[in-house]
């Protein structure tokens, strides 16, 4: 028997959130059958000029950024030994786990010749200068990965003892390749940028700084999604607050923050385009935006009291992630200049939307079932003894 | 916090940065001694669009925006139905008319596309340099579109299963037109010789040429090819002190000439150290012979290891857990 994480069985499975979430995933399904049926431009609004449009920026590269718990977490956990986040960890790999395989599968959706994606994996055909390879094999090697690191909640359940043995005498392993293959692919998303060139506006194409600012914001926006997860938990299931463990995340995204800024600013001093911030543009709009969003966090965290307060993490962790995603945004579309002699516009469809929101959806929807199924959230003590299992608690039932 | 952990942790993260500092930074790529293009001399379009006709039938593209009332084609700029276009510039003061600029494929030195494509669908013949592609290899995952700084490639968003078309130069698998000694379509139909076909070094020692002579004297522009016996006397316009494609990102196979600054025809201004070198330096410097991911991965694993024990061990103990939460 595991005395640290319990499924919450005593939930209902179906309420009305989740019956919400499963009709918006139902209409990404339909979209998405019209997008096989019909072509990529039946439903997106991309052009010769927008090669990537919603689907890859948010669904891929701002997605699996929002991914990056799991891996944010085993670093912590496992590399720097913080062993007081244990508890977090199984909910966030989770997460990751979703947010991952749904990231790969949009990715799928978005290829333009989708049954032939199995030549990136035939040594062949595989060019290695290619960024896009980096990518597409090691989100592909970490999918497996994170799969194999949940393996144990599902063997503690069915209380496969054999199983779980073997996972724990090999998981070190895993864990191992499951922080490498994030620092690689997710730096290798910022690099994803260089190749563009001019086509990325000079506030954004840092050239060779392109990998580290993704890894540092990859990593940041790890630590905001397991306090954004974290908090989503504690009130929707009505559990004891885990402040006092997450505000140490808090404290290591104001570092990483602070380390981010103080390279990114100087990075723009040093190519010369501050003035651009200024120049009164969309674009240096959207740059003053993404600024104040991650300027944001940093104030918040900087104080230890407001550290210690749920409210504060969490709206410290929200605007970090909106200031991350926006980041991604910023660069691969935003900032994005398709050719010097044309203009392209681009503005993603309803249905683009819909399918983006449809995924999301799946992922809420999945994480509920197997938070109630498996034993995935930390044993809620206090919880356990102010509920008792027949306390018709339809509050809670809500999230 | 332990110290020992954070110090290893940090000694790895300087194995990644100092392996970037030695790793050999890949300057552009050569040009391929046998390199073919075309000379696009803009001074000389008329703008007849024979070009862009021919490139249609030999590529059997269909027209664009055409219906049973207006059959003709209408296509404003390149796309997966039009490989080669004309654009006119008129410039805002001067009657001087005027000035054509063709737009197809720049058949890069240090092609982009070909740098980023995962699955080596767009290839450049190491021979002739040409930038081929294959459709049977390519994901569709649209790097090459995105990467591509002159904006060639295309995708066919509007059907099922959709490609992506670039010029190849007429020498694709089924046309093979300089593999069978004949000239791409747009460069055998021009009339003026705006556009012949030849070797890269010919063609840029006949730009040179070309820049040299005074304006307002004749000289026989050839017709179809460098290598042509005929040509057609013309006059000796203004050139711009530039050929476009000597440097542009490493330097491009298609070279141009004009009258007018290229930034007004709708040229990008590249710099000289191609987008692809930039790119593959970094990626190789991470990742060079994957040295720095497997001195990474070993530390990860001691790590993790000593590490994952020290969890387990908790595990079994719960007020040991309980003792560490107090701790925080």
């Amino acid at each position: 028997m595991s005395g640290h994480h319990q499924p919450l069985s005593n939930r209902k499975l179906i309420t009305l959130p989740s019956l919400i979430l499963a009709v918006l995933a139902f209409i990404a399904l339909v979209l998405l059958a019209k997008r096989f049926a019909f072509g990529l431009g039946s439903v997106t609004n991309l052009n010769d000029g927008y090669p990537w449009g919603l689907w890859v920026v948010y669904d891929v590269v701002v997605g699996t950024g929002f991914a990056c718990g799991g891996y944010a977490l085993a670093l912590v956990v496992y590399i720097a030994n913080k062993g007081k986040y244990h508890p977090l960890v199984r909910p966030a790999l989770l997460a990751s786990l979703f947010g991952y395989t749904l990231g790969g599968i949009s990715a799928f959706i978005d290829m333009g010749r989708y049954w032939n994606f199995y030549n990136m994996f035939l040594p062949d055909q595989m060019n290695l200068n290619s960024v896009m390879l980096e990518v597409g094999l090691c989100v592909t090697a970490y999918c497996t990965v994170l799969f194999i690191e949940f393996m144990p909640a599902v063997a503690e359940h069915y209380k496969m003892q054999k199983l779980k043995a073997i996972l724990e005498k090999v998981l070190f392993v895993f864990i191992a390749i499951g922080v490498l293959l994030p620092t690689m692919h997710q730096s290798s998303l910022g690099s994803l940028l260089i190749a563009m060139g001019y086509k990325v506006d000079p506030l954004w194409q840092s050239l060779q700084l392109q990998p580290l600012f993704a890894i540092l914001t990859a990593i940041t926006l790890g630590f905001s999604i397991v306090i954004f997860e974290a908090s989503f938990v504690t009130v929707g299931f009505k559990r004891s607050s885990e402040t006092h463990i997450l505000k140490g995340l808090g404290k290591m995204i104001q570092v990483m923050l602070s380390v981010y800024l103080v390279i990114r600013f100087g990075d723009l001093a040093m190519r010369g385009v501050l003035p651009n911030i200024f120049d009164g543009s969309f674009r240096s709009f959207m740059f003053m935006v993404e600024t104040v969003l991650f300027v944001v966090p940093l104030v918040i965290l900087s104080s230890p009291q407001r550290r210690n307060r749920g409210s504060m993490l969490l709206i410290a962790a929200v605007s970090m992630l909106f200031a991350g995603a926006l980041y991604r945004f910023n660069a691969f579309l935003i900032g994005w200049t398709p050719d010097a002699s044309n203009s392209f516009v681009y503005f993603p469809s309803t249905e683009e939307f819909l399918v983006s929101i449809g995924i999301i959806a799946m992922e809420i929807l999945g994480y509920l079932i197997i938070v109630k199924w498996l034993p995935i959230l930390p044993v809620d003590h206090a919880a356990d003894h102010a509920e008792p299992h027949g306390k018709p608690a339809s509050q809670p039932e809500q999230a | 916090m332990d110290r020992r952990n954070f110090l290893k942790l940090a000694s790895a993260g300087a194995v990644i940065a100092t392996s970037s500092g030695n790793a050999q930074a890949r300057g552009n790529l050569e040009v391929p001694d046998e390199a073919v293009g075309m000379l696009f001399d803009a001074t000389r379009c008329i703008g007849c669009r024979a070009c862009v006709v021919a490139c249609k039938d030999i590529n059997g593209m269909p027209p664009e925006q055409s219906t049973p009332e207006e059959p003709w084609d209408l296509a404003m700029d390149l796309s997966a139905d039009t490989l080669n276009i004309i654009k006119a510039y008129e410039p805002p003061q001067g009657d001087d008319g005027f000035e054509f600029i063709k737009r197809n494929c720049m058949h890069c030195v240090d092609a982009g596309c070909v740098s980023v494509c995962p699955v080596t669908a767009m290839k450049k013949d190491p021979k002739t340099g040409i930038v081929s592609h294959d459709p049977d290899a390519c994901i569709g995952c649209r790097y090459c579109v995105a990467a591509c700084p002159y904006n060639i490639p295309k995708y066919e968003y509007d059907e099922a299963m959709g490609q992506i078309q670039k010029c190849q130069l007429c020498n694709q698998k089924g046309v093979e037109r300089i593999d069978n000694g004949e000239l791409p379509g747009c460069a055998e139909v021009c009339p003026t010789g705006a556009n012949i076909y030849g070797k890269r070094s010919d063609l840029l020692e006949e730009a040179k040429r070309r820049m040299a002579l005074k304006p307002g004297d004749k000289y026989v522009y050839k017709l179809g090819s460098i290598d042509s016996p005929y040509g057609q006397e013309g006059e000796v316009p203004n050139y711009q002190d530039h050929i476009y494609g000597e440097k542009e990102g490493g330097g491009t196979q298609v070279l141009m000439l004009a009258g007018n600054r290229f930034e007004d025809l709708g040229m990008p201004d590249i710099p000289e150290l191609s987008y692809a070198a930039v790119s593959e330096t970094v990626q190789h410097s991470i990742y060079s012979n994957f040295l720095a991911p497997a001195t990474v991965l070993g530390g990860l694993l001691y790590m993790a290891r000593r590490n994952i024990k020290g969890s387990q061990d908790e595990e079994q103990d719960p007020n040991q857990d309980k003792s560490g939460e107090d701790r925080s």
